[in-house]
């Protein structure tokens, strides 16, 4: 790694810079992550300290892959997860484009659809709740006028769409910026030439624009997957709370549930052992990513 | 553009025009059953047009709460949330700009070391370790408290690394020029390197308000007491508390008073927002 050319010369003083940050980072992330990880491998003892913690080995995990509601959370996580990444990059993307044709109205469009942005997952999901309130809510009351009746509370499908919707919505702006600037940078040269030779609006989208957007969009990607696993937790403990009958039981909330309703540690530390195990995989995939497209 | 399609670009105006509407529709919704009376939410669909209760809810909501079906007075809440918006954007600002600079003006021994163990923390989100750091925090007797809740999210590895690369862009020149007149590090740092960051401080800080403020799982495992509830996770108890349906009027002007700062703050920063966010984020 890079410093600069000439630098300071000093025996104290960058430790004094870096110490509060690496203060904090030693006692609220490494230390904690350790003791998950240390956990994750002992069989906790009782509150009365009769029976002390014993070493299991990776029976903690074991026993969470023989689980049939942990391999639930694992698909209903996966259904979660592509489902909002979709919905939230396909609609982004739609705009975006659509955005970037506008002159005048660029900027107008753009504030309104970014403010989103600043709504927290768990004020998204209350919003949408409401929407899709069976009761009073005026969606399910639309649904009713064309013979769907809807019901979160009971229907595992309903409070699937109603989770992938408001986690969706929240995220929208968010990719809606990134494939804007990123639209921004395609050079207008092309798309005239490519005009010129007679290619209509969709063949150059398609050959043009959308491949040299790749790099925006394997960025969201793996953004929105890691906010659709991680960042939703609000989403879902302000609604369905896991619910009805575990079908929006995503991993976070159930390392959580098992953690602080349950007090299962052993397998809630397996559980959090495994979350980091994802989001290292997604990080230095998002790294190595980056590091290529720098050398573009 | 290439060509002239008036189709396309009322086509394309119609498709935004329904993509605001869709992004505008919760927060409508929202708006409009804030002004309702109660009455109006035990049957029949929510209405479209504002009611005549507006004031009387948001008075009710900010001094009062109603205590029997689980909402205390959102005025304390409100206040608590901002405290804790502030010391977590303050904290992350400070330290990670201290320890870009010693990462990038000193050589050190230990020094990839230092930038890996920061670099961690990227990796490891609140989510993913609930159950030991809230140990560690109960540990240290920071439950209840204004510290609890912002000090262990002040850690950040996404500010230091934005610092770093503007401060790799700033010229050497400057640097040797300070030297050559006598300047130490720290004058260097004060009177050259932090004017110089000024943009870059304030577009981090939008992006870090709205983070601290959103933030939900974390006070809602630190706090059992009511005085230190923040709005965003208070939302929730309104709505899951009681046993009966929750008083939808009364939580949707919470909801309309939670979202209002982070949303003021994006429309009147949103030079800002936009550069903090595309920026800090590759």
């Amino acid at each position: 790694m890079q410093t600069k050319r000439s630098t300071f010369r000093n025996g104290w003083l960058p430790y004094a810079l870096l110490a509060p940050q690496i203060i904090i980072t030693l006692i609220f992330f490494v230390w904690p992550a350790s003791q998950a990880l240390m956990q994750s491998v002992y069989r906790q003892g009782d509150a009365f300290g009769v029976r002390p913690p014993t070493f299991v080995g990776l029976r903690n995990f074991a026993m969470l892959f023989d689980d049939s509601l942990y391999l639930n959370s694992l698909k209903v996580t996966l259904y979660f997860s592509v489902g909002t990444t979709v919905l939230s990059m396909g609609l982004a993307l739609l705009f975006a484009v659509m955005v970037n044709r506008m002159i005048r109205s660029k900027d107008t469009y753009t504030t309104f659809l970014v403010w989103p942005y600043a709504i927290a997952p768990a004020i998204a999901g209350v919003l949408w709740w409401f929407i899709f309130n069976p009761n009073i809510g005026i969606l399910p009351y639309v649904l009713n006028g064309i013979g769907y009746d809807w019901n979160h509370r009971s229907s595992s499908s309903d409070a699937m769409i109603l989770v992938i919707v408001a986690a969706a919505w929240k995220q929208i702006s968010y990719n809606f910026l990134f494939f804007l600037a990123g639209l921004q940078s395609i050079p207008q040269s092309l798309l005239e030439a490519a005009a010129i030779d007679g290619a209509s609006r969709m063949k150059r989208f398609w050959t043009i624009v959308f491949p040299l957007l790749s790099p925006v969009t394997f960025f969201l990607l793996v953004v929105n997957i890691v906010y659709a696993m991680f960042d939703t937790f609000g989403v879902i403990h302000a609604t369905t709370e896991g619910g009805p009958a575990q079908a929006t039981n995503i991993l976070v909330y159930k390392v959580f549930r098992d953690g602080f309703v349950n007090l299962n540690m052993g397998s809630s530390a397996a559980q959090s052992v495994i979350l980091m195990g994802i989001v290292i995989i997604l990080t230095v995939i998002q790294f190595r990513y980056i590091e290529r497209r720098v050398n573009y | 553009m290439v060509e002239n399609d008036r189709w396309g670009i009322f086509f394309a105006h119609l498709v935004l025009i329904l993509g605001v509407a869709l992004v505008v529709f919760p927060v409508y919704i929202a708006v409009i059953a804030s002004t309702h009376p109660s009455g109006t939410f035990v049957r029949g669909v929510m209405p479209l047009l504002p009611g005549p209760n507006a004031l009387e809810n948001y008075r009710t909501v900010i001094f009062e709460g109603r205590s029997r079906a689980g909402t205390p007075p959102i005025g304390g809440m409100l206040w608590n949330s901002f405290v804790m918006a502030m010391a977590i954007t303050v904290g992350k600002l400070s330290i990670s700009i201290l320890s870009a600079f010693a990462i990038v003006y000193f050589r050190f021994p230990f020094r990839m070391f230092f930038f890996w163990v920061i670099f961690l923390t990227l990796m490891l989100p609140v989510e993913v370790r609930i159950v030991p750091t809230f140990q560690v925090v109960a540990d240290l007797g920071m439950l209840n408290s204004f510290a609890g809740l912002s000090i262990p999210l002040i850690a950040s590895a996404t500010a230091t690394f934005l610092f770093r690369q503007f401060f790799m862009t700033v010229p050497e020149e400057l640097m040797e020029a300070a030297r050559v007149d006598g300047a130490g590090p720290l004058k260097f740092f004060k009177d050259i390197l932090l004017p110089l960051s000024i943009t870059n401080i304030a577009a981090l800080f939008v992006i870090m308000f709205i983070y601290g403020w959103n933030q939900y799982l974390w006070p809602l495992l630190i706090t059992t007491d009511p005085e230190y509830y923040t709005i965003v996770m208070g939302i929730q108890r309104m709505v899951t508390g009681g046993d009966s349906e929750p008083l939808w009027h009364l939580v949707m002007a919470t909801v309309v008073l939670a979202a209002l700062p982070p949303i003021l703050v994006i429309l009147f920063m949103q030079r800002l927002f936009v550069k903090g966010l595309t920026e800090t984020e590759k």
